[in-house]
């Protein structure tokens, strides 16, 4: 076979300091992003299972508008859309980590509903019978249990959004992608560039899972 | 009934009253004009078909079920129908300890926590005052070597004990036992019932609802026949489980007794 294209190692390895600088973004973005959706998941996730019918009403709305439409929209509508709605820029660091709070919050919030609703109603019952309020029985009995059951698909929901903020070269972000589109654009190495991009996110990624594993496994020894 | 036994606190003869308790789970009439008062330190044993409304009676008394019309008083506290009750209702959880039929043991928990949760939390202990009335809790139902461990690494039979303990350590004036040895094997529920025997020889108040007629002819001041959501027969146990007036009676105890 008459080979044409040969894979230019050097040129991959040369790379990666370029591509490095990205990493700050893409952690900064997905893991802020993150952090924020899991306080608006754990909000929208309770207020969706509220005995109180209007409570539940925001939180569906919510939760159907972000999980129904692309991430790519949303960071889209947030950068551009909605500096025209209030006058000034927002800045693309901002506007990336925003798009992956309200994304991953309404995932999230799914999350939260379906692992506090996992626990059996006998533990509710027996914290009350003890006298605790509602809030403690929550507190002590509810929550540490349905958090330990959130841990795998919160992990899932983290990867997903590492991976969702590649889409935020759209905006101009130095983050991994935006940062190897640049370097292809001067060295033309696309192949390379592109493969060395992917094991970056793969490194994240990887670690995340085993950090995940690592607290999973911590966990069920208690059980 | 034994008017003679100690007053209450607030100074009735009964620390647990029913008054024409009537229950619906939609259209369906569970509980139908209830009349029940418990004295202190007597023992009654609910016994009746499953779904005759026996479990859902308990469950009423300290709110676990709300009930749709009559009153119910527990140690000088109120409920009202609909679950209207606010602070009267924790202020009874506080003082009636209740064992389930599935323990409920709080699983992210070790043996020991599970026991001192309620009185640090709800009672305001200090771990240590917590911890010494836990031990002392445990090591009466036999599991205080077991104190650090998890409650799935338990026996359902040593399971239930812990329950027990947990209820205990509230310092309870009432007892709830909803069928507690209906999921346990065998060779399991002797241990269970000693502890509850025990208890009911310390002279504790206690509401039980089991199929365990021998059990029940030991231990019990008086047996309640609940059927179709009434009370169809009480008294003695002697009387009702050994000479029952009331055919639906006679069918039940001939069906239980029978194996």
């Amino acid at each position: 076979m008459d080979v044409t294209f040969q894979f230019d190692w050097q040129a991959a390895f040369a790379s990666i300091p370029f591509l490095l600088k990205g990493i700050p973004y893409t952690l900064l973005i997905s893991f802020g992003g993150l952090a924020i959706g899991f306080l608006i998941g754990i909000l929208f996730g309770l207020l969706r299972i509220s005995p109180i019918a209007w409570l539940k009403v925001p939180a569906v709305a919510y939760i159907e508008i972000f999980r129904g439409t692309p991430v790519l929209v949303q960071v889209l509508f947030i950068f551009y859309g909605l500096p025209q709605l209030l006058g000034s820029p927002i800045n693309a660091l901002v506007a990336g980590i925003a798009a992956i709070a309200v994304n991953a919050g309404a995932y999230i919030s799914e999350i939260v509903r379906g692992g506090v609703q996992s626990i059996e109603r006998g533990q509710r019952e027996a914290g009350l019978s003890l006298g605790l309020s509602r809030l403690q029985t929550f507190r002590y009995i509810i929550w540490p249990q349905a958090f330990r059951r959130m841990i795998p698909p919160l992990g899932n929901q983290g990867i997903i959004s590492i991976k969702d903020t590649s889409l935020f070269s759209v905006i101009g972000v130095g983050e991994l992608v935006r940062q190897g589109q640049v370097y292809i654009a001067t060295t033309f190495n696309a192949l390379e560039v592109y493969l060395m991009v992917a094991l970056l996110y793969l490194a994240i990624t990887l670690t995340l899972s085993f950090a995940l594993r690592q607290l999973e496994r911590k966990g069920l020894v208690g059980q | 009934m034994n008017p003679d036994k100690s007053q209450s606190s607030s100074g009735a003869d009964f620390i647990v009253r029913l008054d024409k308790v009537n229950k619906f789970f939609g259209d369906l009439h569970v509980l139908k004009d209830i009349d029940l008062a418990v004295s202190p330190g007597e023992v009654v044993v609910i016994i009746g078909a499953s779904g005759s409304g026996k479990s859902t009676l308990i469950r009423c008394i300290n709110g676990l079920e709300e009930f749709q019309q009559g009153h119910i008083e527990v140690d000088g506290n109120e409920l009202l129908p609909h679950g209207k009750a606010g602070r009267a209702l924790q202020k009874i959880r506080t003082e009636v300890g209740m064992v389930f039929q599935q323990f409920n043991l709080f699983p992210h928990l070790s043996v020991l926590d599970n026991v001192t949760l309620a009185p640090m939390k709800v009672r305001g202990w200090s771990r240590a005052d917590a911890t010494e009335t836990a031990d002392r809790l445990l090591e009466r139902v036999g599991i205080s070597d077991q104190a650090a461990k998890h409650p799935g690494q338990l026996s359902g039979g040593q399971q239930q004990r812990v329950a027990l303990a947990r209820a205990l350590a509230m310092e309870p004036r009432l007892m709830l036992f909803d069928e507690p040895t209906s999921a346990l094997d065998p060779e399991m529920i002797g241990e269970v019932l000693d502890a509850m025997r025990e208890l009911a020889r310390e002279g504790m108040t206690m509401l039980i609802v089991t199929h365990e007629m021998g059990f029940a002819r030991e231990v019990a001041d008086r047996v309640i026949f609940i059927h179709q959501g009434e009370i169809a027969e009480q008294g003695p146990p002697e009387e009702v489980l050994d000479h029952p007036r009331h055919p639906p009676t006679q069918q039940f105890l001939s069906r239980v007794l029978k194996h």
